[in-house]
């Protein structure tokens, strides 16, 4: 990141009727990062990017694009593009008229828009099918069309709204990759709005995490998977296990037992909630000497490169446990097994 | 879906179902066209008109009689007759005249209404749409109050002293015009609307997006997208003008020369039957392009 | 963007402008107790009184309403199997003839079609008069309703009709019960279209009808050409009026539909 944020959001509010899309939502984003809007579907994602599109008109706040305020710029006075979720591609138009579109409104001369398209072509692996109609191609050429033509103009900031939404499972991972490595050659900054959290862990540099038109936590990667700001990014990247309890001394006290565990600067006696992920507990047979709580297990699930134990503790609670393959002793249904959790794996929130 | 595919053969139901249609298509649709040519070839000197009240099975055998003996002279006088060739040409430029002006009109006009907020559309195009299930001829009749020297447009232009003496409006081609655009609207309207209103909005946001003015979003997406509902809608203004009757009879001059009063003129003022129907034929024939192009979008619209 | 808006908006009043203000006119004419359109001699309804005492005039009235009645009855019924089979028979020989006759009517010249009809009656020595006009009138409107009931069988899903075979229906009984009830409203407005073209139409009647049965269209257009006249603004205003009530209704009556329908 440089000194200057290319995109620079302050305060964006955004109301449709009654409902609050976007509520005083703040980031920035340099250039040449890979930045993702990550949340559930209606959580002012898309609207956010259709802001910056230049779609919406802000309520309240502002939006810089390189420093230049953008309130008032129609779309085609934007130094942005967009990549459509329904990719939006012409469809009267061929692949190459496609690519050339946002060319030719730059005013761009005939060989310079053919050499550009072919170069585009070739940076998206997509050579050949220039005279073709869009709805002759697959849907993944579709994609890689609309990413082309999106490119073309050169935008400095290129947004992607759920890129691989539309694509097969198997497809999505392989583009995934693509995609990243394209921004990484361009070094075009790019914003993709997702709610496939994979999809943002994998690719992104940053990912913001939104929840009813608010930020909840911005945020590297590792930093929104390992500390989580708060339960609902807790809850919403990877598996978590949420147990019920309170502060008690520098530990957490449940219905399951006892844990060591840091306050969170929760006061002593407050209610709270523990969030731990899967592989961050340690699994044993009863028989070795360590501290930990006794659980029975309840299911077992072999998934290649790990495998998952589904535990209910004497509380009652369910926990999810998870390790990597050929690492301790086998377990089986119905066996006794004792966890522990050290007190720097798990998470503690205030109850809500 | 088995359209396009393979012709098969009627199953025995089938059969039941279409027999009933099929039978009166062929009776009143197909028989219609072979009697209109084939009494277009006969011979115009008709002393006594076929045009009684009754007829009886002599009168028809002898009419017959005459079909049976073949000739060209209906398309010869047809092609002699500056007249004819006159009214062709004029329905014509003043079909296609009226068909642009139509288009031109209608398309900012449909524009506005599909892109009005998606409640009030269907209301707006309902609105738009139902003078059509009016009186035809009342709408045509509505124009002559307006257009008379003695008009209410004339009227007004004087009060305000934009002119002094009434334009000649009525009994013009230009009247004919007002008419046809006025009268075929809702035809141009329909289809227009229909294309324009089920573009996907994110293809224009697309055109923005990528540098396009509003100006040239309408360019190069708008209006080639809609490319399917301008011709609809001008094929189907523009072949039912050609050969309209009512129009230059109610609003037109007595030089304003259209086939379709030509052809009734024929008919019912001359009684010349196969002249009337040579001019059918050629009227058939000037709009077979056209009937096609219809019938082929038709068609491809009927099999999706 | 708010240009834009305003042209919209510019182009909405132009075109409804256009489209209502000669309906207008005409209808405030025929209140009109002066003859000459540019004069207004206070209100009156003499000229809708002195239409009660047309006999012509109610006769005309009279033979065009049950002339589109019976008519639309025989456009619908046919338009209904033409329609099926357009909709459900697929590909079969002669599909292109078939529907090609169907639609070319649409768009055929009226003066055309009403010449083609008189040659068919005259051949096969069928004396001009109602029935003849019955005739013509079902044979052109049937097009206009296979059209729109087409347009609805398409709209139909067609599982529900398998579903209910599956259970057990016959076909016949699998349309009767699941589609029929479906696309009903869309073959009630096949017949009120029906009706009001055959009510409406001049070229075709004059052609094929005899001198026992003149329409209303006729009678007006022998006083229209003599010039403008209050008493044809006045019967026209009728007209204009009971076609705007049943489109208000049948707009209500929809909208009531779809409004049930959203809420079941």
């Amino acid at each position: 990141m440089t000194d200057a944020p290319l995109l620079s959001i302050k305060g964006a509010s955004k109301r449709f009727g009654a409902i609050a899309a976007l509520e005083d939502v703040s980031l920035e984003v340099g250039a040449g990062e890979f930045f993702a809007l990550l949340g559930p579907s209606g959580c002012g994602k898309t609207t956010l990017m259709r802001l910056v599109a230049g779609f919406e008109t802000l309520d309240a706040g502002r939006i810089e694009i390189g420093g230049a305020d953008m309130s008032g710029a129609p779309p085609h006075r934007r130094p942005v593009n967009l990549m459509f979720q329904s990719y939006a591609l012409f469809p009267h138009l061929s692949v190459f008229d496609n690519i050339a579109f946002g060319l030719r409104r730059q005013g761009k001369g005939r060989a310079e828009i053919a050499a550009r398209v072919a170069e585009l072509l070739q940076i998206v692996r997509l050579e050949g099918v220039e005279a073709r109609r869009p709805d002759l191609l697959s849907g993944g050429q579709r994609q890689r069309v609309a990413l082309a033509r999106a490119l073309a103009p050169g935008p400095r900031l290129l947004l992607l709204d759920e890129p691989l939404g539309a694509l097969d499972r198997q497809l999505r991972e392989e583009t995934q990759f693509q995609i990243k490595e394209i921004q990484r050659r361009l070094k075009t900054s790019f914003v993709v709005v997702t709610h496939d959290q994979d999809e943002a862990l994998v690719m992104a540099d940053r990912i913001a995490v939104m929840r009813a038109g608010r930020i909840e936590q911005i945020g590297a990667p590792t930093e929104v998977y390992e500390r989580p700001a708060t339960r609902f990014v807790a809850g919403f990247i990877g598996q978590m296990n949420f147990l019920e309890g309170h502060i008690e001394n520098g530990a957490f006290v449940g219905a399951f037992g006892r844990l060591p565990a840091e306050g969170g600067g929760l006061l002593q006696g407050a209610k709270a909630v523990l969030a731990v992920r899967p592989e961050r507990i340690a699994i044993a047979p009863t028989t070795q000497e360590n501290p930990g709580l006794d659980g029975v297990v309840e299911d077992v699930a072999f998934r290649g490169e790990t495998t998952h134990f589904r535990l209910r503790l004497p509380g009652g609670e369910t926990l999810r446990v998870s390790r990597g393959a050929d690492s301790g002793a086998p377990f089986c249904v119905g066996d006794a097994a004792r966890i522990s959790i050290a007190p720097e794996a798990g998470r503690i929130f205030a109850s809500e | 879906m088995p359209e396009g595919g393979k012709r098969r053969r009627l199953t025995r139901g089938e059969m039941l179902v279409i027999a009933a249609p099929y039978a009166w298509i062929a009776l009143f649709f197909l028989a219609p066209f072979a009697l209109i040519v084939k009494i277009s070839l006969s011979h115009p000197a008709q002393t006594r008109p076929p045009y009684e009240p009754v007829f009886d099975g002599a009168g028809l055998a002898g009419f017959f009689e005459k079909l049976s003996q073949l000739g060209l002279d209906a398309y010869r006088g047809l092609a002699e007759d500056t007249l004819y060739l006159d009214s062709y040409l004029s329905s014509l430029t003043i079909a296609g005249g009226a068909t642009l002006i139509c288009l031109l009109i209608a398309y900012p006009f449909a524009l506005a209404i599909a892109r009005a907020p998606r409640r009030l559309r269907p209301v707006l195009i309902g609105f738009a749409v139902a003078p059509f299930w009016t009186s035809f001829l009342i709408r045509v009749y509505a124009w002559i109050t307006l257009l008379k020297d003695e008009g209410i447009i004339n009227h007004a232009l004087m009060a305000l002293g934009v002119i002094d003496a009434p334009l000649p409006m009525f009994a013009t081609s230009g009247a004919v015009v007002v008419g046809i655009v006025y009268s075929y609207l809702p035809f141009m309207l329909l289809p227009l609307y229909a294309a324009i209103e089920r573009q996907d909005a994110s293809l224009r946001e697309a055109a923005a997006d990528l540098g396009a003015t509003p100006f040239q979003v309408f360019l190069h997406v708008t209006l080639p997208l809609s490319r399917r509902g301008i011709v609809a809608g001008a094929l189907l203004v523009f072949i039912p003008s050609v050969g309209e009757f009512v129009i230059p009879d109610l609003l037109g001059g007595s030089d304003t020369l259209m086939i379709g009063r030509t052809l009734w003129n024929d008919f019912f003022a001359n009684r010349d039957w196969p002249a009337a129907s040579a001019a059918a034929v050629a009227l058939l024939a000037l709009l077979l392009v056209p009937i096609l192009l219809y019938e082929r979008a038709q068609l491809r619209e009927g099999a999706r | 963007m708010s240009g834009a808006r305003l042209l919209r908006l510019a182009a909405l009043l132009l075109g409804f402008g256009f489209l209502y203000g000669p309906i207008v006119i005409l209808a405030t004419m025929s209140f009109n107790a002066s003859r000459l359109v540019t004069v207004w001699g206070g209100f009156s309804t003499k000229w809708y009184a002195a239409l009660l005492h047309d006999e012509q005039m109610l006769r005309a009235a009279q033979i065009s309403l049950s002339a589109a009645a019976l008519s639309a009855l025989i456009a619908t019924l046919n338009g209904l199997l033409a329609a099926l089979a357009l909709a459900r028979f697929g590909g079969f020989r002669s599909r292109t003839l078939f529907a090609g006759s169907i639609y070319a009517p649409l768009v055929m010249p009226e003066v055309v079609l009403g010449l083609g009809l008189l040659l068919v009656f005259v051949a096969f020595g069928v004396e001009r008069g109602f029935l003849t006009l019955v005739l013509a009138h079902a044979s052109f409107t049937m097009c206009f309703a296979t059209v729109m009931i087409h347009a609805a069988l398409k709209g139909c899903d067609r599982t529900l009709e398998e579903a209910a075979m599956d259970l057990g229906a016959t076909p016949v009984r699998a349309f009767a019960l699941v589609t029929l009830p479906l696309i009903a409203p869309s073959v009630v407005s096949a017949y009120l279209l029906a009706f009001i073209i055959s009510l409406d139409d001049l070229v075709i009647a004059s052609f094929t009808t005899g001198p026992g049965a003149t329409t209303l269209p006729m009678r007006i257009y022998s006083q229209v050409r003599l010039g403008v006249s209050p008493e044809v603004n006045a019967i026209s205003t009728l007209l204009l009026g009971l076609v705007a009530v049943a489109l208000g209704l049948s707009a209500l009556l929809t909208r009531g539909r779809a409004k049930g329908g959203g809420a079941g």
